[in-house]
């Protein structure tokens, strides 16, 4: 078991009251799965990766990665965490971005240099390392800052809503290339989205939520393969498995009107 | 793309000069009507215009006068000469270039304390404002006696008052440009585990390049007008205050404007100077061209 949530609770206290951005969430995830997470917004889907990632401290419950708090986690360098927008330095060069975390965990120059080559060739950005961001498409930059968020060989990959400014097709494109490097690397993705036949094409376990308070309503284990080309999108299983991802944000609504 | 930004402000400098011209006669027509009147003698309305302009001692000189009056003192004389411009100019500018030093240091190192520090933003903050409002006027001199009475004179007392003008705009400026770095920029660095002074050197001081810029070329003027503000009360006879004040004493207008034009010509130099520098620094930054 890579990261484990037991009745996991967080209520922000904000000025309008207490906001309850997530209540009892119970979840496992094994090394090597890749999990989605589904549901309206507001649900808490970013608050619980960020939970994870020990960026926001629960109020109640426990929660634990790689076996230790995720505090402890974060300071072991046990993850990558890919943001909604790429969020590259605009005064770095690409190469320069990717090396941004090596540099700070003190990699040496020529370990900085091999693994910055190698990361770039993985997303597939090979000869931009000189450029700048403004340089580089939308598609391009999310690519370099999943780049930056492999770099340095964390297990464990959290993205939140990497791909949602993206279009279709790119978004498409890179799904394909984000399933062959999990493939490659054998890392546990967390994923978050607002797409189904996204969540349901990538994941091996999709997480469905529901808001006010955030709360988990269907953990669905995907029986997929792992191998998955695009055309997989059209078969029975993929279908069946949509309309119940579906169901699931349906039931979450109906508890609101 | 040149002849459309030099076409206005040739057009701007043109009608200057004319109003001046014009300015010229009335201010200086007093003087010959008294003249004329002593003497007895008359002049054409023509007469009197050319007169207004050629004074040895104006109430307003013609910009030909103040022209000369700079060619003279710069390219006609000898740069270690007391008469020289370029002479006073490089004193004033000594200081100017000690005090911008200090204060820009003092005002970068005065922003990391305030953005780091809850305690150093409110107290500090405060002050650095209320220090803005004091008129430099009024603290020139004693700035300058305090100084003298410990034994420090010459460049210092100068630099320390053309400090005092330019460490305010930095710290503004270098405040917000630490604060600019979104949560987003700074989250990414506490999934590094990065320390403190890793995220001051890797992402707020980038970050805030481009607010120093701006605020130094604030700074960089007003560090001029400290360092010719501390040469006022000394009686120096060095720098380009010095001119000024020796101008006015003696009546010498076309030396008082011929050292204001030295310091205005001086003070758009450095401002130029600080926007060359920026603009290289922003480019090897990845700025968009
Ligand atoms: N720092 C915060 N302070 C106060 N309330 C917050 C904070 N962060 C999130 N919330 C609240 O917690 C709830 C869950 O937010 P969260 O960002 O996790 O939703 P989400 O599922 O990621 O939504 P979206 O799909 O729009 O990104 C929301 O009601 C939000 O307003
Ligand atoms: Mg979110």
């Amino acid at each position: 078991m890579i990261i484990s949530a037991k009745n996991l609770d967080l209520t922000f206290q904000t000025n309008d009251g207490p906001v309850h951005a997530l209540k009892d969430v119970n979840l496992e995830i094994e090394k090597g799965e890749f999990v989605s997470f589904i549901g309206p917004s507001g649900c808490g889907k970013t608050t619980f990766l960020r939970c994870i990632a020990g960026l926001e401290q629960p109020t109640g419950g426990q929660i634990s990665v790689n076996g230790m708090t995720p505090d402890e986690a974060r300071k072991a360098r046990a993850y990558g965490y890919v943001f909604q927008a790429a969020g590259l330095y605009p005064w770095r060069t690409i190469g320069g971005n990717i090396k941004l975390p090596l540099e700070i965990m003190g990699f040496s120059k020529a370990e900085q240099a091999e693994r910055v080559a190698r990361v770039m060739e993985l997303v597939d950005l090979s000869g931009f390392e000189k450029k700048f961001p403004w340089q580089l498409s939308g598609g391009m930059q999310q690519r370099a800052s999943i780049a930056r968020a492999l770099a340095f060989d964390a297990d464990i990959l959290l993205m939140d809503e990497p791909f949602g400014a993206l279009d279709e097709i790119v978004r498409d494109h890179l799904n394909e290339q984000l399933l062959a490097l999990w493939a490659r690397t054998e890392k546990t993705i967390g994923f978050v989205t607002h797409s189904i036949p996204e969540a349901v094409y990538l994941s091996t376990k999709i997480v469905v939520m529901s808001p006010r308070p955030g709360r988990i309503t269907d953990v669905i284990d995907s029986p997929l393969p792992r191998e998955r080309p695009l055309d997989i999108r059209d078969s029975k299983e993929f279908i069946e498995i949509a309309h119940r991802v579906r169901d699931g944000l349906r039931a979450g609504h109906q508890g609101d009107v | 793309m040149f002849k459309r930004s030099i076409l206005p402000v040739l057009a701007v400098l043109g009608v200057i000069i004319a109003l001046w011209y014009a300015t010229c006669i009335p201010m200086n027509a007093a003087w010959t009507i008294q003249q004329l009147e002593r003497s007895g003698e008359t002049m054409t309305t023509t007469e009197h215009i050319v007169d207004s302009w050629s004074q040895e001692r104006p109430r307003l000189p013609a910009p030909h006068q103040v022209a000369a009056e700079l060619w003279d003192t710069t390219v006609m004389k000898s740069v270690t000469s007391k008469k020289s411009l370029v002479y006073h100019g490089w004193i004033t500018l000594s200081a100017t270039l000690l005090g911008f030093g200090i204060g820009t240091t003092l005002g970068v190192l005065l922003a990391i304390g305030i953005v780091h520090s809850r305690t150093m933003d409110m107290s500090v903050m405060p002050w650095a404002i209320v220090s803005q409002t004091i008129p430099i006027i009024a603290i020139a001199p004693m700035i300058i006696v305090v100084l003298y009475s410990v034994g420090v004179q010459g460049l210092l007392p100068k630099a320390v008052i053309s400090a005092y003008l330019s460490f305010f705009p930095v710290v503004v400026g270098m405040v917000k440009g630490l604060r600019s770095p979104d949560a987003m920029q700074l989250d990414l660095l506490r999934t590094y585990s990065a320390s403190n002074a890793q995220r001051l050197w890797l992402l707020r001081l980038p970050a805030s390049v481009p607010y120093l810029f701006a605020s130094l070329k604030i700074g960089v003027a007003a560090s001029l007008v400290g360092a010719i503000v501390g040469e006022l009360p000394t009686g120096a006879v060095r720098g380009l205050g010095a001119r000024l004040l020796a101008g006015s004493y003696y009546g010498q207008t076309v030396q008082i404007w011929s050292a204001l034009f030295a310091a205005a010509i001086l003070a758009a130099g450095l401002v130029i100077l600080v926007g060359l520098i920026e603009r290289m620094t922003l480019r090897k930054m990845g700025e968009r061209p």
